[in-house]
């Protein structure tokens, strides 16, 4: 397939790989955190660890929209499918679908006969939403700077359209705030960032400016195929070497410095900045985006008056980094442990029954561990 | 994914084989032939041809001179 098989060539890998190792040779032990899910998806699939000297740590980071999407958010939908059980029906991402609320989820309510349907976008959401005109549609809206323009979009098309039985469910979240909250984590040591191919499209590259100016920390935006991988760690080698710090970009070919501006127009349109939950690392401020009151009237949480459940009841708010059950996907979210630290993994807690939202996503670092079978170097 | 045809708001995108219909609201300018990205049903940007070209050559020329830099370098 044009513009993928180009950047999959084993070949270069291997080039890349050498090149990679003359660069750090004899270096001191450098860690690298990929910050979104889809890049350690990647990095598993195409065995990279394996491409890195000894001295390159590469470590998952918190862009997993599942697995950072708290348990309330779950459960709130769960008591919205209770109380209005006739009048509606909740659409949702597949994986969201299996994640685990504090004593159900939604697969299990569906399976009791809720309506729950597995979309792939809000477009479907909103044929659901056309189709069936006597009952109210939600869709659950988790997800980064890439994932809710598209959410952004579909409110501003059922405004035009006059669809007045469709509303979503929001739990939006911002990376570059989450990667600053890391930061001020003295736990963890970084030496840089593999930025988002995805959301820095969206937002481009501006708003990373602070990390390589505030906290000396080099991040690359690089795409998602092996080699743009490969190509981004070693802009970020070259960076780390020479002490210096800045915001590259490896996937020029679709991320520009502006972002995409008529996605952001869109983005801020609907959307506006908010304090939020998250799973495993607790209420990070500014750190999410909810519906402006303008949109009010699509906005779930406010047509079916569950404003007092809130999103902050999560059970981890008091102490955000571990859970009653055992699961530390907190302190794996934040790169200070990884899923063989945690006793549950491959026991208890395995793809068929997921204890944590890690091991549920496709993105989720257990995951990738359970299905790829890497251990850390 | 290449876009194969446009109905205004949105278009055919097709891979492999494969169509789809996405949402082109996030996206300015569009034309079939283009390639766009797509996440969630949406055409989030067009893909840069005259970049990806760059970035292919970069690649291939880690592959070309390797061996030679390495031994010239000492
Ligand atoms: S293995 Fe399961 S229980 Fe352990 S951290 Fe991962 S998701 Fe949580």
């Amino acid at each position: 397939m044009k513009y993928i098989d180009e950047f999959r060539n084993g070949t270069i890998a291997i080039s890349l790989s050498d090149k990679i190792a003359e660069l750090v040779k004899g270096f001191r032990k450098i860690t690298i955190m990929e910050v979104c899910g889809s890049h350690t998806m990647s990095v598993y699939r195409y065995g990279l660890k394996r491409l890195l000297p000894p001295n390159i740590r590469l470590l998952s980071g918190p862009g997993c929209p599942v697995c950072v999407t708290p348990v309330s958010f779950i459960d709130t939908a769960i008591t919205i499918l209770h109380k209005f059980a006739n009048e509606i029906i909740i659409t949702t991402f597949g994986d969201l679908f299996r994640a685990p609320g504090s004593s159900s989820s939604l697969e299990k309510e569906k399976a009791k006969g809720a309506s729950v349907v597995v979309v792939y976008s809000t477009r479907d959401a909103m044929k659901i939403a056309e189709k069936n005109t006597d009952k109210k549609v939600i869709f659950l809206g988790i997800g980064f700077e890439t994932t809710t323009p598209t959410i952004a979009a579909s409110v501003l098309e059922a405004e035009r359209s006059n669809l007045n039985n469709y509303f979503v469910l929001t739990s939006h979240k911002t990376m570059p705030h989450v990667m600053e909250a890391l930061l001020r984590d003295k736990e963890l040591n970084l030496d840089g960032f593999l930025c988002p191919a995805h959301v820095s499209t969206i937002i481009g590259s501006r708003p990373y400016e602070f990390i390589a100016q505030d906290f000396h920390i080099p991040c690359v935006i690089a795409g998602f195929e092996p080699l743009d991988i490969l190509q981004g760690i070693y802009m970020l080698l070259e960076q780390i070497v020479k002490k210096e710090a800045g915001v590259k970009i490896q996937y020029s070919r679709v991320a520009k410095c502006n972002g995409n501006p008529t996605a952001l127009a869109i983005l801020d349109k609907v959307f506006e900045p908010c304090d939020v939950e998250w799973r495993g690392l607790g209420l990070i401020p500014k750190s999410g985006l909810k519906l402006r009151n303008r949109y009010a009237r699509f906005d779930a949480s406010k047509v079916f008056r569950i404003l007092d459940f809130g999103f902050r009841i999560d059970s981890g708010i008091q102490n955000p980094h571990s859970a009653s059950n055992g699961c530390i996907c907190g302190d794996i979210l934040r790169g200070v442990k990884t899923p063989s630290d945690c006793k549950l993994f491959k026991g208890a807690c395995n793809p068929e029954h997921p204890v944590g939202a890690c091991m549920v996503s496709g993105e989720g670092t257990c995951a990738a561990y359970y299905k790829y079978g890497e251990t850390e170097p | 994914m290449k876009l194969i045809k446009i109905n205004g708001v949105t278009g055919i995108a097709e891979i492999g084989g494969l169509q789809r219909e996405i949402g082109l609201l996030l996206v300015d300018n569009a034309n079939v032939g283009d390639y766009v990205i797509v996440h969630a049903g949406y055409a989030i940007q067009k893909l840069d041809e005259k970049e990806a070209f760059k970035t292919i050559a970069l690649l291939e020329s880690y592959h070309e001179m390797p061996q030679d830099t390495k031994s010239t370098k000492k």
